[in-house]
C-alpha cells in the first residue's frame, strides 16, 4: 500500500461484499499478491448483523482488472463484486489523517 | 447423541462414499485416528504424507470422485503440501484434513505448529480453519460439494485438535450436497460459435483435462466425426479421444509431433475445449495459432481471455455446450485438411538410435501397452519417460493415463499408481517411473507391499535425471551438472528389501519376455528397465520458442 497526493490518485475501486471472518483478508489479499496484480489501497468495514464486511479495493484500471474481477469472484467468501468508477479516491489518501480520529470516515 | 468433532468428521466421511483415506498419524490428529478406529473406513499407513495426498490424488484421478487424505500438524501438514499444489494446478478433487494445535495455542509458536490455513491458500480451491466442532456440520459436506463442483480442486480442512475433542449433540446428519450443475452456454454465442465452425476451412479442437472431467470425449468426437476435424490434446487431455482414433492428431506443445504443430499454425479456426492455453502446450503464445479464430470454452469463466485473448469466449459445462452446438454444425468432409494432416507418415520413429543391451522408449513403450490389459491404468512420474509415455503409449480410455501436468512434481507416479489400485483393485496400475523419480517416494514401497496391490512399478534406468541432462546438451553447451548419477541403486535389491518381486530386464537372457512374464503375474512387481543416457525426447521446442521453432524428431516431419 503506498499513499499519494490526492490530485494525483489514480485508479478504481473494486467494491466486494464477503463474509466476515478472520480468514477473508488473507485470501483476498494472497490473490493480489500470488497473481502479481496491484493493490494500491484496501478499506475494510463490517456491515449489518456483523456477519459481511464490505471491502473498497484501490486498483490500476489496466488490462489486468479483467482478470482480478473473475478471480475474486471465484473466492468462497466473496459474496459480491462491482467495479466502482464514480468514487471520491481522496479517501485513501487522507486515511492517515482521518485515522488520528477528528473524523469519521465509514 | 454426543459425538467429539473427529467422531463428526469420520462419520460425514462415512456419510459421502468415503472407504478408503491414505495418511500418517500424529499428536495433532490423533483423536480423528482415535475415531476412525471405530469405523468401518479402511485407512492405508503411507510412509510420506506427500505420499499420502499423491494417493489420494490417484484414487480422484482414477475415478473422477474426491479422495481423502490425513495428516497431522507442522510437518504433517508441509509434507503434504507438494500433493496439494499438483491437484491445484491439475484440477485434482482431494479434500485434505489436517490436524492443527489447539485453538489456544494457536499463534504462539507451539510444538508442531504452523499456519497451515495460511500456507494452503494459494494452492487450494479453498480452505477452512475450523473453529468449533458444530462448523464441520457444514464444512464437510460443503468441501465435497466444492471439490467436486464446476472445475474441481483441492480443499483443505485444518482441525485443531481441542475441536476434533469438543462434544456436541448431534440430532440429525446433514445430507451430501449435490454437485452444482455446471453452466450451459448462451444460445446466441452457441449460434455464433457454430457460424465460425461451419464457415472454416481449417478447424482444430485443441481438448484438455477439461475434456476428460466433463466426460466429453464421446460428444468432442460426434462433433469432430461430424464436421471432420482433427483434435489434438495437452497432457491431461490425453485419453478423452482413444489414440487411434481417425481423427486424433496427438498432443500438442513442447513434445507434439511436428506435424501437429504445423496443423495449429495452419488453422483458420481453434476450438479450445477445457484448456487454458498454458505455455507448455501453447509454446510462445504470441505465436500460437497466428492464424485462426478462436473459440474457448470452459467452465471456469477466469480462464477465458487470461493467457490468450480470444474470439469467442463461453462459460460452460463441455457436455452443455456440445450437445447445443451438435445440431447446428454441417457436415463437411473438408477432404483436403483432413488429408493434409492424416497423410503418411504419422508414427514417430525412436527418438535416437538405440545400442544393444538397452530398450528404445518407444518399443519399451509399446511392449508394456501390448502385455498390459486394455483397461490397465498407466501412472508417470516427470522427466523424458513421462513425455515418452505421452507420445508413444495408447491411451484409449478416459482416466487411464495419470500424470503430473501443471506442477510437473517428480515421485508422483508410485503413490498415485497405489491410489489407482486402492480405488481399482480388480485392474492393473503400472507406475512408469525414472530412476530420479522414484527415489523422492520409493518409501512407498511398503504400501505396495502391505496391500499386496496389482502395481507394476517399471524403472526407466537412464542413470541420469534425463530431461535436465537434455537441457544440459542442447542449451547448456553441455555443461553438464547435477545430472549424472554416480551411485546407481539396485533398484531389484530394493524391491525385494521390501518383499516385492522384482525383474533386472538389463540382465536377462530374453528381456522381452521377461517383461512379459513380469506384466502378467498378478500382484506387485518392480521392474528395471535399461535406457540409453544419451536418448533424448524429440521433437522438442526450444524453451521460450514459438511451437513451430523444434528441434530433432524430423523423422516424422513428412
Ligand atoms: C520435485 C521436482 N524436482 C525437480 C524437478 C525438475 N526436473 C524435471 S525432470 C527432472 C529429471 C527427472 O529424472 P528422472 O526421474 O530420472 O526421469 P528421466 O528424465 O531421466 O526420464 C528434474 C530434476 C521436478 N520436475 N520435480
Amino acid at each position: 500500500m503506498q499513499t499519494k497526493n490526492a490530485k494525483t490518485m489514480e485508479g478504481i475501486v473494486i467494491e466486494l461484499e464477503v463474509n466476515n471472518h478472520a480468514g477473508v483478508m488473507s485470501h483476498v489479499a494472497g490473490l493480489f499478491s500470488r497473481r502479481g496484480f496491484n493493490l494500491e489501497g484496501i478499506l475494510c468495514g463490517s456491515i449489518g448483523d456483523g456477519s459481511k464486511s464490505r471491502m473498497y479495493l484501490l486498483v490500476r484500471d489496466d488490462e489486468k482488472l479483467e482478470q482480478i474481477i473473475k478471480q475474486l469472484r471465484k473466492l468462497y467468501d466473496v459474496v459480491s463484486v462491482s467495479v466502482r468508477r464514480d468514487y471520491d479516491l481522496a479517501l485513501y489518501s487522507r486515511i492517515h489523517e482521518d485515522n488520528k480520529g477528528t473524523k469519521n470516515f465509514t | 447423541m454426543k459425538y467429539s468433532g473427529a467422531e463428526i468428521i469420520i462419520k460425514l466421511l462415512e456419510i459421502h462414499g468415503i472407504k478408503i483415506v491414505e495418511g500418517i498419524p500424529g499428536g495433532a490428529n490423533l483423536p480423528l485416528y482415535n475415531a476412525l478406529y471405530k469405523s468401518g473406513i479402511r485407512h492405508i499407513l503411507a510412509r510420506h504424507e506427500q505420499g499420502a495426498g499423491f494417493m489420494a490424488q490417484g484414487m480422484a484421478r482414477s475415478t473422477g470422485l474426491p479422495a481423502v487424505c490425513f495428516a497431522t500438524s507442522g510437518p504433517g501438514a508441509t509434507n503434504l503440501i507438494t500433493a496439494i499444489a499438483d491437484a491445484k494446478l491439475d484440477s485434482v478433487p482431494v479434500i485434505a484434513i489436517t490436524g492443527q494445535v489447539s485453538s489456544s495455542l494457536i499463534g504462539t509458536d507451539a510444538f508442531q505448529e504452523v499456519d497451515t490455513y495460511g500456507m494452503t491458500i494459494p494452492i487450494t480451491k479453498h480452505n477452512f480453519l475450523v473453529k468449533k466442532a458444530e462448523e464441520l456440520l457444514s464444512v464437510i459436506p460443503e468441501s465435497f460439494r466444492l471439490a467436486a463442483s464446476g472445475r474441481p480442486g483441492p480443499v483443505l480442512i485444518d482441525v485443531p485438535k481441542d475441536v476434533q475433542l469438543e462434544k456436541i449433540e448431534v440430532s440429525e446428519w446433514p445430507s451430501v450436497l449435490a454437485v452444482d450443475k455446471p453452466p450451459a452456454p448462451d444460445d446466441k454465442v452457441v449460434r455464433e460459435a457454430a457460424m465460425a465452425i461451419n464457415a472454416s476451412e481449417r478447424p482444430v479442437l485443441y481438448i484438455g483435462g477439461g475434456a476428460i472431467s466433463a466426460g466429453a470425449g464421446p460428444l468432442i468426437s460426434d462433433l469432430a466425426l461430424k464436421a471432420s476435424i482433427p483434435v489434438s490434446s495437452t497432457l491431461m487431455g490425453i485419453g478423452a479421444l482413444a489414440s487411434g482414433h481417425p481423427l486424433y492428431a496427438g498432443m500438442i506443445g513442447m513434445h507434439a509431433r511436428r506435424k501437429t504443430n504445423e496443423m495449429f499454425r495452419e488453422a483458420d479456426l481453434i476450438i479450445a475445449l477445457g484448456v487454458r492455453f498454458d505455455d507448455r502446450a501453447t509454446g510462445k503464445v504470441d505465436e500460437f495459432c497466428p492464424r485462426a479464430r478462436i473459440i474457448h470454452v470452459d467452465i471456469d469463466g477466469a480462464e477465458l481471455n487470461k493467457n490468450k485473448r480470444v474470439d469467442i469466449s463461453v462459460i460452460s459445462g463441455l457436455a452443455e455446450f456440445l450437445n447445443d452446438i451438435l445440431p447446428l454444425i454441417e457436415r463437411n468432409d473438408r477432404r483436403e485438411w483432413i488429408d493434409k494432416n492424416f497423410g503418411v507418415c504419422d508414427e514417430t520413429p525412436e527418438p535416437g538410435n538405440v545400442e544393444p543391451g538397452y530398450f528404445g522408449p518407444k518399443r519399451l513403450l509399446n511392449l508394456i501397452a501390448r502385455y498390459l490389459p486394455g483397461d490397465a491404468i498407466i501412472t508417470t512420474d516427470v522427466g523424458q519417460h513421462q513425455m515418452w509415455t505421452a507420445q508413444y503409449y495408447p491411451v484409449k480410455i478416459p482416466r487411464t493415463l495419470l500424470t503430473s501436468s501443471g506442477l510437473g512434481t517428480m515421485g508422483f507416479g508410485m503413490p498415485a499408481a497405489i491410489g489407482a489400485a486402492l480405488a481399482y483393485p480388480e485392474r492393473t496400475v503400472a507406475a512408469i517411473c525414472g530412476d530420479g523419480s522414484i527415489l523422492m517416494n520409493i518409501q512407498e514401497l511398503a504400501v505396495i507391499s502391505e496391500e499386496r496391490l496389482n502395481v507394476k512399478v517399471i524403472i526407466f534406468n537412464n542413470g541420469h535425471l534425463g530431461l535436465v541432462r537434455q537441457q544440459q546438451e542442447l542449451f547448456y553447451g553441455k555443461n553438464y551438472i547435477a545430472s549424472g548419477f554416480s551411485c546407481r541403486p539396485d533398484f531389484c535389491l530394493i524391491a525385494r528389501g521390501f518383499g516385492i518381486k522384482s525383474y533386472d530386464l538389463g540382465s536377462a537372457d530374453d528381456p522381452e519376455g521377461e517383461l512379459e512374464k513380469a506384466l502378467a503375474e498378478p500382484g506387485p512387481c518392480v521392474i528395471n528397465a535399461p535406457i540409453m543416457g544419451s536418448m533424448n525426447v524429440y521433437p522438442m521446442v526450444v524453451p521460450g520458442g514459438g511451437n513451430h521453432e523444434m528441434i530433432g524428431g524430423e523423422g516424422n516431419a513428412d
